[in-house]
């Protein structure tokens, strides 16, 4: 391979004015507008923004991996000073694999399954170095330390399959890191990952570009990641960047108003819904057919002004030493100014026309939300729920209640049970033994089929995911309708018309929405739906199935204030299940956290997030990815892997991954309930004085 | 749509099933179907204007099913009426021109091969369609109740699936007699378990959907999930794959008329037409006999094929 002579002066990747275009039966659609990056050897660059700003299409734009419709319309993109758009199709072929390597969100969709992990690696060095097997094999051994699979001998024999998705990750970027690449594309690499698991992965990334040097584009919807991993950092919207610059200035100074409307719609750790509402941002982004004239963001903006920013298309701008000062435009620069340009950029740039008139330093605006009116009578209560699935106990002895007009969140990783409680309650499989009361009614063995319509109306559902709770063979109006004559709340015709408008309005969607098909609504607006659907026969308890897990930050603040605003109106009882630790923050009353089928320790939110913790508390909390830099956040170590549920550890189901296990009493004895102040009990063998003495984990510095 | 598909499809259906009971008013019943097949062909253009495989297909198969709701209106000689044997297509005898020749018997074959269009059509699409009837309800229940059901509809099917198509053709027809109605039995047992297979693998796949859950958490009745909730959802690839289908169970009904199972003589019938021509057509100058029907045939076949390529195409793209 010929080099440019000044190879090492190069920087590993630069994108110059790159636009991308999807070709469709309509016309060409821009997906990335004149997109700028340099990447120098080792950094770490982080690229933010919601689903559909086109992040993932750069990604594949370096790779030349567009498919057929999609096409390179403008622009250079070089790696190591080579015109990769330039490449012949061997000399692209020999990059991909070996210097340009790319791990995907789905780590089973990189992995081949019909071949053990162990002749995947194997395959790396030997193709790409020559190497001979037991050399390749030796190698493939290293990395596996290397990216802390302590188990090696036993992964490599294993099938994709037979380990887990954090185990499936590691050994991605193991394969990708066996040859040797420069650049490494990690486009959502934990997404589909557990929060702690995530936290090890988001660890081990920020090791090998500390020890290896390897340069980084990590591609994430998650700020606080980002902010954990990454030197350098650009703010994608509707494909364009808006905000570019180093980590610590743009998460401390950003200057750009979809940045500023981020981190307002963005749960914290350490404030709930009465201290501060979320503030979503109005609307939705537009598609890329659609996009409107000037700042792209104009329209969802709350400095717009129109006749100004909705004129020409906005520069990227330099925001260098002095803020406000010395604003360059980048078209006004020449192209043999491009490299001084982008030192410039290197600091921080935004793509904003009104740097200088926005008040960036007023306090966020946090709206105090009115007060939730005190709980009342127990609605729900549930005493040692027991579910076992052959050997599989997914419930055990999980004791709770919920009260009128309450949020009681259900916390904890997959493979904890939560959604098995969720199926219980709805009557969709019988509970093994315990007893679940719902208004004095027992519900644990009525299956759904045998249950009232009254009792149906009074404990609905909101489910994960939003392309899939709606059918998208009926319109949305037919299947509120259907809710509503179901549960005999309205039967004449006219009336079922005007409740399911009310229902509409309550969701805050427009009453025309009822005659689309799910197909043509965002997934925010499903959600919604799914919302008004499930409060259409006024329910005393509605479980939520991370109802907003799979949105977009800035969509599901609304459906998040929405859902709260619909409580605080009808008094309901939310069971809300979820993962995300600062949502759960947010919205919840009282919080349960199960691990492994067992509740390790519930209370009321505040005791929950503040010290005495159960160690998986403690763990939980510390892996949140946090954006906002004014919090910070103390190391939890977490040891291994989540156990089998079919084979879960004797003692503490917790022990085997504990930090404070106590060797011959946590791993042989269930652990006692130590309550600490009324409703906050903690399941642990701990001594108490130990617990009390914890350390919090969040600490919010006030600068 | 619909209204329209039964419009021409219960006077066919009536004319050729029942045509001697009806008597004289038999060549009245197939009036309004004709102007339906136009209006559907128009409709099925202008729908599958972007796919000019589907557009091809619908050309071909909606052209027969004009020639079989039309026959009796059509100028031809009577198809059962011995004339003159062996005319060569083109030739002019008793003042009357025969466009395709006349067979060994004297049968106009433009005529017969006309009119055998009826036959096929109605046979092949009512059994198709009762098939699917079966199979699909097999699939959805299987799939969507599973357990105890679905182990039972899937032994069955496996069953039936171990016969050699042909194999099971015969033995129905020689076990229940050989008749239109025992030919839709054929097929059915033939196809519904290859049908119950593909329902049955997209319902398992569907009902995991958050949807019918919230479908079970209302307390709706199996049957509503099934018929309202499920079904319009996996209808996509079974409208592909009935297409196939079709052209498929024309060609095997074809098959067992030529190996004279099933449909008897005299009534003309495509099948039939090759079965007779096939001794004489080995003389080059009377493969004309078997040209017609073969075409006819092949045509009709590709026609429905077309169509699911084309559908399957247009699916694929948005």
């Amino acid at each position: 391979m010929s080099f440019p002579p000044n190879i090492d002066a190069a920087p590993i990747l630069e994108c110059r004015h790159l636009s991308v275009c999807y070709d469709s039966r309509a016309g060409s659609v821009p997906a990335v507008v004149d997109f700028n990056l340099t990447l120098e050897r080792g950094e770490a660059h982080g690229l933010v923004g919601e689903s559909g700003c086109g992040k993932s299409t750069i990604a594949l734009a370096i790779m030349r991996h567009l498919g057929r419709s999609g096409r390179i319309a403008g622009g250079q993109i070089l790696f190591q000073g080579r015109d990769i758009l330039a490449m012949s199709a061997e000399e692209l072929r020999r990059t991909r694999g070996a210097a340009i390597a790319m791990v995907y969100q789905e780590p089973m969709a990189s992995l081949n399954p019909s071949m053990t992990v162990g002749e995947q690696l194997v395959e790396v060095p030997m193709f790409h170095d020559g190497c001979t097997r037991p050399e390749a094999q030796t190698r493939a051994r290293t990395m596996l330390e290397r990216v802390h699979m302590t188990d090696g001998e036993r992964i490599m024999r294993a099938y994709p399959h037979q380990i887990s998705g954090g185990q499936q990750q590691r050994i991605v970027i193991a394969m990708a890191l066996l040859s040797h690449p420069r650049l490494l594309l990690l486009d959502e690499p934990t997404t589909a990952l557990d929060v702690t698991v995530e936290a090890g992965i988001v660890d081990l990334i920020r090791e090998i570009s500390a020890e290896l040097g390897t340069s980084m584009l990590y591609i994430s919807h998650n700020l606080g990641l980002v902010r954990a991993i990454c030197d350098r950092i650009t703010v994608m919207y509707a494909g364009e960047a808006v905000e570019v610059g180093v980590v610590s200035r743009v998460f401390g100074a950003m200057r750009h108003p979809y940045t500023l409307g981020l981190i307002a719609s963005m749960p914290v750790p350490t404030a709930d819904k009465t201290s501060r509402r979320l503030e979503p941002i109005p609307g939705q982004p537009p598609t890329p057919r659609d996009r409107p004239p000037g700042c792209g963001f104009g329209p969802r903006c709350a400095y717009f002004v129109p006749g100004r920013c909705d004129q020409e298309t906005v520069p990227l701008r330099d925001l260098g030493g002095t803020e406000g000062e010395g604003l360059r435009g980048d078209h006004d620069l020449a192209a043999h100014d491009l490299a001084a340009h982008d030192l410039a950029l290197r600091l921080h740039a935004s793509r904003c026309l009104r740097i200088a008139e926005i008040p960036w330093n007023a306090p966020p605006m946090s709206t105090p939300a009115p007060a939730s009116p005190p709980a009342g009578e127990v609605v729900l209560a549930v005493e040692h729920l027991v579910k076992r699935y052959h050997k599989v106990q997914a419930n055990d002895a999980l004791t709770f209640d919920a009260r009128r007009g309450e949020t009681v969140a259900i916390v904890g990783e997959s493979g904890c049970g939560k959604s098995t409680l969720a199926r219980i309650l709805m009557g969709l499989t019988p509970a093994t033994s315990g007893s679940v009361r719902f208004r004095s009614l027992e519900l644990s063995r009525l299956p759904v089929t045998r249950r009232s319509t009254k009792t149906l109306r009074g404990l609905q559902m909101i489910f994960q995911n939003p392309f899939d709770t709606l059918n998208p063979s009926h319109t949305v109006g037919w299947q509120i309708a259907r809710v509503i004559r179901k549960f005999g709340v309205e039967r004449e015709e006219p009336r079922v018309g005007a409740r399911v408008r009310e229902l509409l309005d309550l969701v805050r969607l427009p009453h025309e929405i009822a005659g689309r098909r799910p197909r043509q609504l965002s997934g925010g607006q499903k959600q919604r739906i799914g919302v008004a659907r499930a409060f259409a026969g006024n329910p005393a308890l509605v479980v939520a199935d991370e109802p907003v897990s799979a949105l977009d930050v800035s969509v599901q603040a609304a459906v998040i204030d929405l859902l709260m605003d619909i409580q605080r109106r009808h008094g309901t009882t939310l069971l809300f299940i979820s993962h995300d630790l600062s949502v759960v923050r947010h919205l919840a009353d009282r919080i349960i956290v199960m691990y492994l089928g067992q509740i390790m320790e519930q209370g009321r939110t505040l005791e929950v997030f503040a010290p005495p913790y159960h160690p998986y508390t403690e763990a939980l909390l510390a892996a949140v990815p946090i954006a906002d830099p004014r919090i910070s956040k103390r190391a939890v170590l977490l040891k291994g892997e989540i156990p089998s549920a079919s084979s879960p550890p004797l003692g503490c189901r917790f022990s085997t991954r504990c930090s404070y296990r106590i060797a011959g009493t946590c791993d042989t004895r269930a652990p006692p309930v130590q309550e600490f102040s009324a409703g906050h009990r903690v399941a642990c063998h701990l001594p108490r004085e130990q617990l009390l003495a914890m350390r919090p984990v969040f600490e919010e510095t006030t600068t | 749509m619909i209204s329209l598909l039964a419009l021409i499809w219960s006077p066919l259906l009536a004319y050729v099933m029942f045509g001697p009971a009806l008597g004289t008013a038999a060549p009245y019943v197939l009036l309004p179907a004709i102007p339906s097949v136009i209006v559907l062909y128009v409709m099925a253009v202008r729908r599958w204007r972007e796919s000019g495989v589907a557009v091809l297909g619908v050309t071909l198969v909606c052209f027969w099913l004009l020639m079989a709701v039309s026959a009796p209106y059509l100028p031809l000689h009577d198809p059962d009426k011995p004339i003159l044997p062996l005319m060569l297509p083109g030739s002019i005898a008793h003042g009357m021109r025969f466009l395709l020749g006349t067979d060994m018997r004297g049968r106009d074959i433009l005529s017969r091969t006309l009119w055998g269009s009826q036959r096929i059509l109605v046979w092949g699409i009512t059994a198709t369609s009762v098939a699917y009837a079966v199979g699909g309800a097999c699939g959805l229940i299987g799939g969507y109740l599973g357990g105890w059901w679905d182990e039972m509809m899937s032994f069955a099917a496996n069953v039936l699936l171990s016969f050699p198509v042909m194999v099971l053709f015969i033995l129905v027809l020689n076990l229940l007699g050989q008749s239109g109605f025992n030919i839709i039995i054929a097929v059915t047992c033939s196809s519904a378990p290859v049908i119950m297979r593909i329902v049955r693998g997209l319902t398992l796949e569907a009902r995991s959907r958050d949807y019918i859950q919230a479908a079970q958490t209302r307390g709706e009745h199996p049957l509503w999930i099934m018929l309202v909730e499920l079904l319009p959802n996996v209808r996509g690839p079974i409208i592909v794959d009935s297409c196939l289908r079709l052209g498929y169970t024309t060609a095997a009904i074809t098959t067992l008329t030529f190996l004279g199972l099933g449909l008897q003589p005299p009534d003309p019938d495509w099948g039939l037409m090759i079965k007779e021509a096939a001794s004489t057509a080995v003389l080059w100058k009377y493969s004309y006999m078997v040209i017609a029907p073969a075409l006819a045939l092949s045509s009709l076949i590709l026609g429905f094929n077309l169509i699911a390529d084309g559908l399957r195409e247009m699916s694929l793209r948005d």
